[in-house]
């Protein structure tokens, strides 16, 4: 369903994705693993149109993003890492729009807004602002609108990021249904060991813009030599913290963190 | 088409709902039209200039036309990193779509604003000449209007920072505003004030709805002033277009 081959991605002189290569068959989930400024996001970004590789090749679902954009947007759902809800509109009108944005015809967009705000236990609020959501039902919200023009692949970026463990279980619970049911890809990328653990079919690590790993949950303990998945990744990925310097948007998302606060 | 009525809706009613902000925002032009249409107006009158109030009137529905345009682009800033603007970027729709209906939007919601403060206006004392010629006041304010949508829209794409934001505000909007005529007649000012004023699209804006009032104070031919929004106006929102076309997330 995905097909990575030798992708690059270089910023100036920063490489930030270094000749990676995996695929993912259709139906499984895939965990994208790494420490932060690992390439992590910018793989996904380049993966769903967003940023142009320096060379290498992707394919989603046979075809390329870059060759054919809008045939290839209307085949996966993504949630980012930072929210993109309105919240001044409500869970209902966020998924009317996301319908018309997708061109789902009415009808049918009426039908599966219902299912899904049914599945992820947000139907009885879908006349409230979104706004009065709390992050967990915000969460829920933005994956049932990314399921709903039945994408064929479902890009997660750090979905759980901020989530109670309820909230996070909650959610992998219903990601996993969907994934089962409609037969939907997904690729994910955590910082929660457990979860990758837990929920995918297979992972893959990456570090310094280097694909170090890859296998299933079992295969990459076994290759480590390590009892659970956290030791697999501090051992391929070193003990070292990436102190990163802070880029625009993390100095808005800290900016915004006060923000919200003060109006508690 | 659906998607540019679709984001042109979604303005629509975020403006509606936030009752709390529509009646903030027209705090600010309250406040220049009473503090200033009273305070100013004796000396305004001393001047043999007429009645300040009659003259401040159209400057601060300009004004408020400006903010409420020019905000919606450079809210893009925020947006894009936090809003509802990646949604739509990553969707199979063309960036011309989505740039079209925000800054339609923004447009409208604008104008809805700028009519707000024309009654309040009206209530304060402000009276046009001719009542026939508000429809022609009311194309004056959807060309400010969609002429500061589409300068918001080329700014906002290209912001990174708060501390840009800043900048913008303070070097361009509050300049655009303050230098625009909206304050004081455009007559007899000096040579380098003159070439400024000139310079500044709003001055047209205003002046077109002077016209169109039927002021005294009136610096252009209203087709001038019409002709200078339109041109600059189409040159802008092929920009703004341009530059939302180049936004990376």
């Amino acid at each position: 369903m995905i097909r990575v081959q030798n992708l690059k991605k270089t910023f100036d002189s920063f490489t930030a994705v270094d000749d990676v290569s995996f695929e993912v068959a259709p139906g499984e989930i895939f965990a994208f693993l790494g420490p932060n400024g690992a390439g992590k996001t910018t793989t996904i970004k380049m993966l769903t149109t967003l940023l142009k590789p320096t060379s290498g090749s992707i394919e989603l679902d046979g075809l390329d993003p870059q060759k054919h954009e809008n045939e290839v947007r209307r085949r996966f759902g993504i949630v980012f890492q930072d929210p993109s809800l309105d919240g001044d509109l409500t869970a209902w009108e966020n998924m009317q729009i996301h319908a018309v944005l997708y061109h789902v015809p009415s009808k049918i967009g009426k039908q599966r807004s219902e299912e899904l705000l049914k599945l992820f236990e947000l139907w009885d609020r879908r006349d409230v602002q979104v706004k009065k959501f709390s992050g967990g039902m915000k969460r829920r919200l933005e994956i049932a609108r990314g399921f709903l023009h039945t994408p064929r692949i479902l890009f997660l970026d750090e979905p759980t990021l901020g989530l109670d463990p309820q909230s996070r279980n909650q959610l992998w619970s219903h990601v996993k249904r969907v994934n089962e049911t409609e037969n939907v890809t997904v690729m994910l990328t955590t910082h929660y060991m457990d979860e990758a653990d837990r929920v995918a079919h297979r992972i893959g690590i990456i570090d310094h813009g280097k694909l170090v790993a890859q296998g299933t949950p079992r295969e990459i303990k076994e290759q480590t030599g390590t009892e659970n998945l956290e030791d697999a990744f501090l051992k391929l990925t070193g003990n070292t913290i990436r102190d990163e310097d802070a880029d625009p948007a993390a100095q808005m998302r800290q900016f915004a963190k006060m923000w919200q606060q003060n109006r508690r | 088409m659906n998607a540019i009525y679709i984001l042109w809706l979604r303005e629509l009613k975020r403006y509606t709902r936030s009752r709390a902000q529509v009646i903030a925002s027209l705090g600010q032009p309250m406040l220049y039209l009473l503090a200033l249409g009273f305070g100013l107006g004796p000396v305004f009158k001393r001047a043999g200039a007429g009645n300040y109030l009659q003259f401040i009137a159209p400057g601060v529905i300009g004004m408020s036309v400006l903010f409420s345009s020019i905000f919606s682009g450079l809210g893009l800033l925020w947006d894009r990193q936090f809003g509802f603007l990646k949604e739509t970027l990553v969707a199979p729709v063309s960036r011309l779509q989505i740039m079209i209906g925000r800054t339609l939007g923004g447009a409208t919601v604008a104008c809805i604003q700028g009519l707000l403060v024309m009654i309040l206006c009206a209530i304060a004392g402000f009276r046009p000449a001719h009542l026939f010629t508000i429809p022609m006041a009311l194309g004056f304010m959807v060309l400010i209007a969609l002429l500061f949508a589409a300068l918001g829209m080329a700014i906002g794409s290209g912001l990174q920072d708060m501390q840009g934001f800043q900048l913008i505000m303070n070097f361009l909007v509050m300049p655009i505003f303050f230098l625009s005529g909206a304050m004081f007649p455009l007559t007899g000012l000096g040579i380098i004030l003159s070439y400024v004023t000139k310079a500044d699209p709003l001055t047209y804006g205003i002046d077109g709805m002077r016209n169109a009032f039927g002021s005294p104070n009136i610096a252009f031919h209203p087709g001038l002033d019409a002709a200078v929004l339109v041109v600059l106006g189409a040159i802008l929102l092929v920009f703004g277009a341009w530059r939302f076309s180049k936004i990376e997330i």
